[in-house]
């Protein structure tokens, strides 16, 4: 039991997290399919720092620095989207597709070129960061860290930026109707920009969660397993407003966790249920919630749009 | 004057300039991939670049280059497939990411059919088709019915898939693996025949696929240009409204598109799975790449079916090529790295035509400019 609460705080830390972050840069007009590898870039520069950190540094520091470091790669990341997709109007989904390769494909070439120039024999795409890992529990032993802390941090941090700012509601104005929002003065490629980097930030730090969820090394090979996609589906099932996406990944942060853990559970034992039926299951339910939904979606008006000052 | 415009300059034509585009694509992937060699370790750079883009012809053996040759092209089979997929769904203005679960679903059902129920080859090559249009054919519906963007639909679908046939395959899995049984092993006969070409090129895995894909790559372009159906289709994807004016089922042909998409995306993981080539690891944790590669394919290629056959194996070539590194120094993903890179540049192609555009524009203008304004 108090494994799965464990594994569903994780899981919904990750999944709130990255799907903030595609929440802030769809309200302003961008789609971000490319979640999925700005996670892995993320997760790569978190990675990175905690390998090269000092095994004796302050754990407060080494949290900050670790953080800044993870936002820091998404952020980098992101700027490829924003560049293609704002400056040079391509098309969003296919820059996206590009990005989530590309992020598997550029990290583990990195991460075998370190391993290789360490030790020649070393061909594997695996960072082990055991002891820096340690720095983010809270209590020893067990996966409670301070990221579910910081996850609800940010949490109120995005909400409030988005309905209680200034350049929250002119966010979301770029993201419905970016010719009015021009009209009285507001830079529609500027707050795209802000956008899509906010969800660099949310997504690498989303990506650095996840690797450190449970295991204490990463197999940069592998992605991130289809969590971007997840956050996707958790932000379209919470109907781009960050207050349902919480509960949203909550919901699928458990499904998720069940499917680790629910062999310890007598009852769900004897449905006899493969583990991938729970790992389906969000997948399904938001399918049939778009479905049952779609008619008058929540989704921001202009997104997916490339913004051209001259058209009308 | 009209003899003039007639005859269009050479680089005025799409098709120069599509060319044009998607060679700064490749080059501009080359070049990342070479700088990214050069940061790793600049010793061998040069000669890593030439052994991935040299593939087959790095062997001295001729009859080593000829094997190799012919494993570049049974996985280029599919690569196209999923490629024609995405294409066919982008000419009707459908954005097919869900090729990638649509082979998925092929792959499932071609092997289950073979390794399950030992049905031969061309039943388990229609079930896939069958399975792959199945999937496409709910995004369809979703979009047409109930307006769900087939962007994210076919993510949803991609995932359902692959955790679907993990569990439909884990009862034909070998024990002592992850991976499912060879067919050969398990039903000969749901393996593709191969004509003869696998004798040519001395690798038992060359089957007719090839030669099916290009023919089916040939049928979807006569379809989409050629016939009543293809006009339909391409009339709702530039403007469903009118399509739907002028008296055509525009839900109709968007679920169509959607199946045929599918179908094609199904095939190619027939074509790649029933001939032993690879087997399933029913433990996979991520969609296979062959359908992301197929976007890849689709827009190198300038969205032409024709050109995709050679993006296709260009894309598999250079795949091929960078298992041939020195994996002292660098890693075989070294092409998956260039190949991306090509992928996230081919979004820059609209930007570069009408930049070559408007270059003539000017030039045109200028040297109009000194005969007056008369034209």
């Amino acid at each position: 039991m108090m494994l799965l609460l464990q594994y569903t705080l994780i899981f919904t830390s990750v999944l709130m997290l990255v799907a903030l972050g595609g929440c802030f840069s769809e309200h302003s007009g961008v789609i971000n399919i490319g979640l999925e590898g700005i996670m892995v870039f993320g997760a790569l520069g978190g990675a990175l720092v905690m390998k090269y950190m000092p095994q004796n540094t302050a754990t407060l520091v080494m949290i900050a620095v670790v953080v800044c470091a993870a936002m820091l790669a998404g952020i980098l990341y992101s700027l490829l989207l924003a560049v293609a997709a704002i400056n040079f109007k391509a098309d969003q989904t296919l820059v996206g597709t590009a990005m989530n390769l590309l992020g598997t494909a550029a990290s583990t070439v990195i991460v075998k070129a370190i391993n290789t120039a360490e030790n020649a024999s070393n061909t594997s795409s695996e960072i082990m960061y055991v002891g820096p890992k340690k720095a983010f529990i809270i209590v020893e032993g067990t996966e409670f860290s301070w990221f579910m802390l910081l996850a609800l941090v940010l949490l109120i941090v995005s909400y409030v930026i988005l309905y209680k700012t200034r350049f929250g509601l002119r966010l979301m104005a770029c993201g419905e109707h970016p010719q009015a929002a021009d009209s009285v003065g507001i830079n529609v490629y500027k707050m795209r920009y802000a956008g899509v980097m906010i969800s660099g930030l949310l997504g690498g730090l989303g990506g650095l969660v996840y690797i450190t969820a449970g295991v204490s090394a990463w197999k940069f090979e592998n992605g991130v397993a289809g969590f971007g996609f997840l956050a996707l589906a958790v932000m379209i099932f919470g109907a781009w407003k960050p207050q349902r996406i919480a509960v949203a990944a909550l919901l699928f942060g458990f499904f998720r966790a069940l499917s680790n853990v629910y062999t310890g559970f007598d009852f769900l034992k004897r449905l006899n249920l493969p583990s991938t039926f729970y790992n389906m299951l969000p997948y399904i339910i938001s399918l049939v919630v778009l479905a049952i939904f779609s008619k008058n979606s929540a989704a921001p008006k202009a997104e997916g749009i490339p913004y051209d000052k001259g058209s009308r | 004057m009209q003899a003039k415009r007639a005859q269009v300059p050479l680089l005025r034509r799409p098709m120069v300039q599509t060319l044009i585009a998607s060679l700064i694509c490749i080059l501009l992937g080359l070049l990342v991939g070479f700088i990214a060699l050069l940061i790793i370790n600049p010793a061998g750079a040069s000669e890593a670049i030439v052994s991935v883009l040299k593939n087959f012809w790095a062997y001295s053996k001729p009859e080593k280059q000829l094997k190799n040759f012919g494993i570049t092209l049974v996985t280029t089979a599919p690569l196209l497939m999923c490629a024609v997929s995405v294409l066919f769904a982008y000419k009707v203005s459908l954005f097919n990411i869900g090729a990638a679960g649509q082979y998925v679903a092929g792959a499932g059902a071609c092997l289950y059919c073979a390794l399950a129920l030992h049905l031969p080859w061309f039943v388990c090559m229609i079930a896939a088709m069958l399975a792959g249009a199945l999937l496409g054919a709910i995004s369809g519906v979703l979009k047409a019915y109930r307006n769900v963007n087939e962007v994210i639909s076919c993510i949803m679908l991609n995932w359902i898939s692959l955790y679907l046939v993990n569990t439909l395959l884990t009862p034909v899995k070998n024990p002592t693996g992850k991976d499912t049984y060879t067919i050969a092993s398990q039903n000969p006969g749901g393996i593709l025949p191969s004509l003869g070409l696998s004798k040519l090129f001395n690798q038992k895995n060359m089957t007719i696929a090839i030669p099916i894909a290009i023919i089916v790559c040939v049928g979807i372009w006569i379809l989409l240009n050629k016939t009543r159906l293809g006009y339909e289709l391409r009339a709702t994807g530039l403007n469903k409204n009118a399509a739907k004016y002028c008296g055509m089922k525009d839900r109709q042909n968007i679920i169509l598109t959607m199946a045929i998409a599918g179908a094609l995306a199904g095939l190619g993981a027939a074509m790649l799975y029933l001939s032993d080539f690879e087997q399933w690891a029913v433990t996979q944790a991520s969609v296979p790449a062959m359908g992301f590669n197929g976007i890849a394919a689709a827009f190198l290629g300038g969205l032409n079916p024709i050109g995709t056959i050679f993006s296709s194996y260009f894309i598999q070539h250079i795949t091929r090529g960078g298992a041939n590194v020195n994996t002292n120094m660098y890693c075989a993903q070294i092409s998956d790295l260039i190949s991306s890179v090509i992928i996230y540049m081919c979004s820059f192609v609209l930007f570069m035509k009408q930049f070559m555009n408007k270059r003539l524009d000017a030039s045109e203008s200028k040297s109009r400019g000194k005969g007056g304004n008369a034209a």
